[in-house]
């Protein structure tokens, strides 16, 4: 429930960010939606079972994919905001802010 | 035979790392991804041929016990858009060298990059592989579009990296969503599972609407014509080739494994395709420019391709796949001269053009040939891929979608026309209101042989492909048997 709880708050503002027009606002507004995502993929591996995986695993291990898959998921989410506040540092040398409606 | 499909995509990721080493090394980078992607085409040829049995090619990436291992595998479906991605890859990067477009240090290590995550999408028998590959060929797109960094491209790549960025994450929803529900992303245990289990359909729909987004189909398509026009023009080539056309086969294999099974989705994709079509040519007639009129084009395209999608018959498919291979060679074709007319006239606004004919005429034909295979006049490839599709949505009571294929040919035709009127016959402008006339940089012979010579020369393909398509027709219709039953590829997949 808490993490379903998680996913929809940080859906929520992530959406209304990436729906601003600054750039960075844009950017962190991906940063929100990409934790939705991680948040989501945790849980979908269940969050009872919270033991080492593999060595010596039990009953109560953790699913070590969803692991796996989250931690991909965070090292592109990564990479990409870091090309977005590029862009954004781009727009600034071009038209002097990042607002995306200013330029012509 | 099953180790070499790892190649397709672990050589030119190496090579792409290896690239941006050699940046000062002009000549050694340009060797190293020409030799990179001419070794792919021929290991993809070699694929076509080791599956055109219908058999399925599979590996374990990793070695990892079942469950946890990366399955690639590779079926005629897979072989066949490995086959045509990298040849258009190779054609895009040479003719790149040409118009000078490759001088960024960063332009080939990127253009490898991206067709390692195309290859990626096309072998990967996994669902969050899939999310993998769709990030590693937009990572690479996104900096291709934004290369020349101007304000335009800056918005544009918002834009582009908005939109893409919003489906991806809505992929990656999708896959947490079926995982957590089947405790599996294996396409074979999700495709067994998935049609008796709403909450995973529920999930695979999240899902699917991502695919739609990146196959650009109706009403997730705005984002396409809106950037794509500003990267520059062979890059834009590349894309056409590539990009949506990854999105596609995700929706063949998707069709293909449990979907054709989900009640209703057969009717949907018929209006979705049939709108897309409309959707798209319409605002391909009310383009200005000849890459403004093209890119809106891809959308209306797309609606031909996912068309057999809502028929679903063998005959249908075997046209849609033949209709792809050669309509992925003749878009490129029309980008490409596009990019020769920009690369030597300094723009392709049409208003600004005009009377190429006169002093192109090579050009004129290069531009012409494809155009005619785009609209679908016979004896091009482009007919016969246009009357198999039609005629097959006929025979499957597919009434309007068919029809709507009809007309939109004819809008199609207009389209090149107007670019054909506007660019290549009449009197050239003088200078605009401003006093300027637009000029290209002077070009080399042998640069110009290559720019006209390229185009020209798929163009020349498809029109011979028409009356020659025989043996083409086999092969996608050994592929179209293995997609219309899929039980040999999921049981090479499964784990």
């Amino acid at each position: 429930m808490s993490a379903a709880v998680i996913v929809g708050v940080l859906a929520a503002g992530g959406t209304y960010l990436i729906l601003q027009r600054g750039i960075v606002r844009i950017a962190l507004g991906f940063v929100l939606l990409g934790h939705a995502a991680t948040t989501l993929l945790i849980a979908a591996g269940g969050v009872g079972t919270r033991a080492v995986p593999f060595a010596g695993a039990g009953a109560d291990a953790a699913d070590p994919l969803p692991q796996a898959f989250a931690l991909t998921a965070i090292v592109i989410a990564f990479g990409i905001t870091a090309f977005l506040l590029a862009l954004a540092f781009r727009s600034r040398d071009v038209q002097g802010d990042d607002d995306l409606e200013d330029g012509r | 035979m099953s180790e070499l499909l790892i190649l397709v995509l672990a050589v030119p990721l190496t090579a792409g790392a290896t690239g941006v080493l050699l940046r000062h090394r002009r000549r050694l980078q340009r060797a190293l991804a020409w030799v990179t992607l001419g070794g792919v085409v021929a290991i993809s040829l070699l694929l076509v041929g080791a599956t055109s049995d219908g058999s399925t090619l599979t590996v374990d990436v990793g070695g990892f016990p079942a469950g946890l291992a990366i399955v690639l595998g590779v079926d005629a479906l897979s072989a066949l858009l490995l086959t045509i991605g990298s040849t258009m890859t190779l054609v895009g990067v040479v003719f790149a060298a040409a118009s000078g477009e490759d001088d960024h240090p960063l332009f080939l290590p990127l253009v490898l990059l991206l067709w390692s995550g195309v290859a990626l999408a096309f072998v990967t028998a996994d669902l969050f592989n899939l999310f993998v590959a769709f990030e590693v060929m937009l990572v690479a797109s996104y900096v291709l579009l934004t290369l020349r960094g101007g304000g335009a491209q800056v918005r544009a790549g918002v834009l582009y990296v908005g939109t893409n960025l919003l489906a991806s994450t809505a992929f990656l929803l999708g896959v947490g969503l079926v995982y957590g529900r089947l405790g599996t992303v294996n396409l074979a245990a999700v495709s067994t599972a998935v049609p008796d289990d709403p909450a995973a359909l529920a999930g695979m729909g999240v899902l699917l609407v991502a695919v739609v987004a990146k196959a650009s189909l109706v009403p997730l398509h705005g984002w396409l014509p809106r950037a794509y026009v500003h990267a520059s023009p062979t890059v834009t080539a590349i894309f056409s080739a590539l990009l949506t056309k990854a999105g596609v086969y995700v929706l063949y294999r998707l069709t293909s494994t449990f979907l054709h099974d989900v009640d209703g989705f057969l009717p949907a994709m018929l209006v979705v395709a049939a709108v897309t079509m409309v959707v798209g040519v319409l605002g391909a007639v009310g383009g200005g420019d000849m890459r403004g009129i093209l890119t809106f084009h891809m959308v209306s395209q797309v609606g031909y391709l996912v068309l057999p999608l809502g028929v679903w018959t063998r005959g249908a498919v075997a046209a849609g796949l033949f209709y792809l291979l050669q309509y992925v060679a003749v878009k490129g074709a029309l980008f490409l001269s596009a990019a020769a007319v920009v690369r030597s006239e300094g723009t392709d606004r049409l208003d600004r053009l005009g009377g190429l004919l006169r002093t192109r005429p090579w050009l004129g034909v290069a531009f012409l040939l494809p155009a005619l295979a785009l609209a679908g006049i016979p004896p091009t490839s482009g007919f016969l891929g246009k009357y198999l599709l039609i005629r097959t949505a006929f025979e499957a009571q597919a009434y309007v979608a068919g029809a709507t294929a009809v007309g939109v040919s004819l809008l199609t035709l207009l389209s090149m026309i107007k670019i054909f009127n506007g660019a290549f016959w009449g009197d050239r402008p003088g200078a605009d209101a401003d006093g300027r006339a637009p000029t290209g940089t002077p070009v080399g012979t042998a640069a110009r042989r290559v720019l006209v010579g390229m185009p020209l020369g798929i163009g020349v393909a498809a029109l011979v492909l028409g009356p020659a398509a025989a043996p083409l027709l086999d092969v996608v219709g050994a592929a179209a048997d293995a997609l219309l039953d899929p039980t040999a590829y999921l049981t090479a997949v499964a784990r």
